[in-house]
């Protein structure tokens, strides 16, 4: 029972880091019908610059309270900028062309990235400062520490926030009418090309907090890290549906939960012929389960058909 | 009367085909104004040149005071330029109000910033703007369904929603594609009213239309298209006389 309630714990932590992350994958499918593959290295460079930017800060003798919510904001504004640039530069160039023409783009910014970061920050991983007492709760047998209960309420505010984003205003509405048609947004005086460019700026904002959020957990960064995250958050988005907000919410926490629990549970099902280091098994299981079975997610629809 | 539109040589390739053949024409301000044709005689594609949809080959293209050598939709919707369409294309998944509310759009702000910090500014414009959108709705005559998803409605109240929405971009000119199409006589008739209140308004009305008699009693002037040239253009009783009309439409002897 402890070791559910443990795994249930993880499971939801490490789900609010995929949900956000998969949120940028969902709002650009929405809106270009473009898988953003370079989304999972938008990720990393968060975690790199927070932790740049906390470094520094720290060294200038900041206090960490301060420090990391300034190197939290200054990492969301170098990611919207890098958002905005990879949407620039290696996407709307190709918006009219065949769709493997910008999944190749995005294959090839993911790579780009990836070299930068390790030209910059080098190939070792970095241990994230430990800035905050992180004190461990005991409930009913299971660990629960400050900084997860942090990620778990965080990751809530701001999906509740960007569903009220999304349909409450005026951003929001241009967001999803560009999404069912953007011939006659475009004639509403909608400005599509900002439309675009504003939404990978959101999505990018979004993974940088899950960028810092992954490396304060985990107390890690490396140039490498948003590979496989970025996989598993796609993985979260066509699970509940890619294209619908609240399906990457939920798909992202689904999958937290399969995977925590699975991990922990494989063990024993195996007979220890399996042991946790499975863990990522389960994603891409539950990946290939989707497309087989329910290709288009738990709640998405049918795709709109697209003048 | 002035010139709002003026339209002079414009032409418009599809590869080897001239969907429109050195095409002048001007539409007054204030008028309602009809363009027929039979089909194929490249109506929708001087429609789509009207509202930027397609780019023009050759020409010019001079709108209220402006000659505009690109004509993006987006920027001919904010000079005053709002059509519908023939085939309904409404964000089918968005409310009636919503709908409306996207024409607003570029009559209002509020960006990023007040998206997320939603300032009191953002508020009353977001007001005022479902205000305006609800006024709309009532003015075309959708009264109970302004919550209901789009795609909900019944077909009249969509090609009405379309029009809420087109004018709810403060139009000078509002294009409407085929208006009347699929609707029955009562529907067409209170679409006549309601195209004349518009007018009544100040708005000048542009339609595309098939239905010749509709066209002839509800317009001002008449343009008629054939193989992508204009062959008539003035009022609809001469334009009903007009030989080449005729023969566009009935076919000629001497062929």
């Amino acid at each position: 029972m402890e070791i559910f309630l443990q795994q249930i714990i993880n499971g939801l932590v490490q789900g609010s880091v995929y949900a956000l992350v998969a949120l940028g994958y969902t709002m650009v499918y929405g809106i270009l019908g473009l898988i953003n593959f370079a989304h999972g290295e938008v990720v990393m460079v968060g975690a790199m610059l927070a932790l740049s930017a906390l470094t520094a800060m720290i060294g200038w003798g900041l206090s960490p309270l301060l420090a990391l919510p300034l190197s939290l904001i200054l990492a969301m504004a170098g990611c919207m900028l890098l958002g905005y640039g990879i949407e620039r530069i290696a996407y709307r160039p190709l918006r009219h062309a065949p769709r493997l023409a910008p999944l190749i783009t995005a294959i090839g910014v993911s790579i780009v990235l990836q070299n930068l970061a390790m030209m910059i920050w080098g190939r070792e991983y970095h241990a994230f400062p430990q800035l905050i007492a992180n004190q461990s709760h005991h409930i009913a047998g299971a660990i629960i520490n400050d900084i997860q209960i942090i990620i778990i309420i965080m990751a809530l505010v701001i999906m509740l926030a960007l569903m009220a984003v999304v349909h409450r205003t005026r951003l929001g509405r241009a967001m999803r009418a560009v999404a069912e048609n953007q011939h006659a947004a475009q004639l509403m005086g909608v400005d599509v090309n900002r439309v675009i460019s504003v939404t990978f700026m959101l999505g990018s904002a979004l993974a940088a907090i899950a960028g810092l959020m992954v490396s304060v957990n985990y107390g890690l960064a490396h140039y490498y890290m948003g590979f496989l995250l970025g996989l598993k958050a796609f993985t979260a988005a066509v699970l509940g549906g890619i294209g619908n907000l609240r399906g990457a919410m939920l798909g992202g926490l689904l999958l937290g939960l399969i995977e925590s629990l699975g991990a922990g549970y494989i063990g024993d099902l195996t007979g220890g012929f399996m042991g946790s280091q499975y863990q990522d098994v389960f994603a891409f299981f539950v990946l290939i389960a989707v497309l087989v079975f329910r290709p288009s997610g738990l709640l998405g629809e049918r795709l709109a058909e697209r003048a | 009367m002035t010139a709002l539109l003026e339209l002079t040589g414009v032409g418009k390739q599809f590869g080897g085909l001239a969907a429109l053949n050195r095409v002048s024409l001007h539409i007054n301000a204030g008028e309602i104004y009809g363009l027929i044709g039979p089909n194929g005689a490249g109506k929708t594609t001087l429609f789509n040149v009207i509202t930027g949809l397609y780019q023009l080959d050759s020409g010019k293209f001079h709108f209220a005071g402006q000659d505009y050598q690109s004509t993006m939709p987006h920027l001919l919707a904010q000079a005053g330029i709002a059509r519908t369409f023939q085939n309904i294309r409404l964000f089918a998944n968005l409310t009636a109000l919503e709908n409306v509310m996207i024409g607003r759009h570029q009559r209002t702000q509020a960006g990023v910033f007040g998206a997320l910090f939603l300032n009191r500014a953002t508020r009353t414009e977001e007001r005022a703007s479902a205000d305006r959108a609800r006024e709309l709705l009532r003015y075309v005559g959708i009264t109970k369904s302004s919550q209901t998803l789009a795609k909900n409605l019944s077909y009249g109240e969509q090609r009405r929603l379309e029009i809420a929405r087109a004018l709810a971009t403060e139009p000078m000119l509002l294009a409407l594609d085929e208006p009347a199409a699929g609707m029955n006589a009562t529907e067409t008739e209170s679409l006549k009213v309601l195209l004349h209140d518009i007018r009544a308004t100040g708005v000048t009305v542009m339609l595309i239309e098939h239905d010749v008699k509709l066209i002839m009693g509800l317009c001002d002037r008449v343009a008629v298209l054939d193989y992508g040239r204009l062959i008539a253009e003035g009022v609809p009783d001469e334009v009903r006389q007009n030989p080449a009309v005729i023969a566009a439409y009935l076919g000629s002897d001497n062929e």
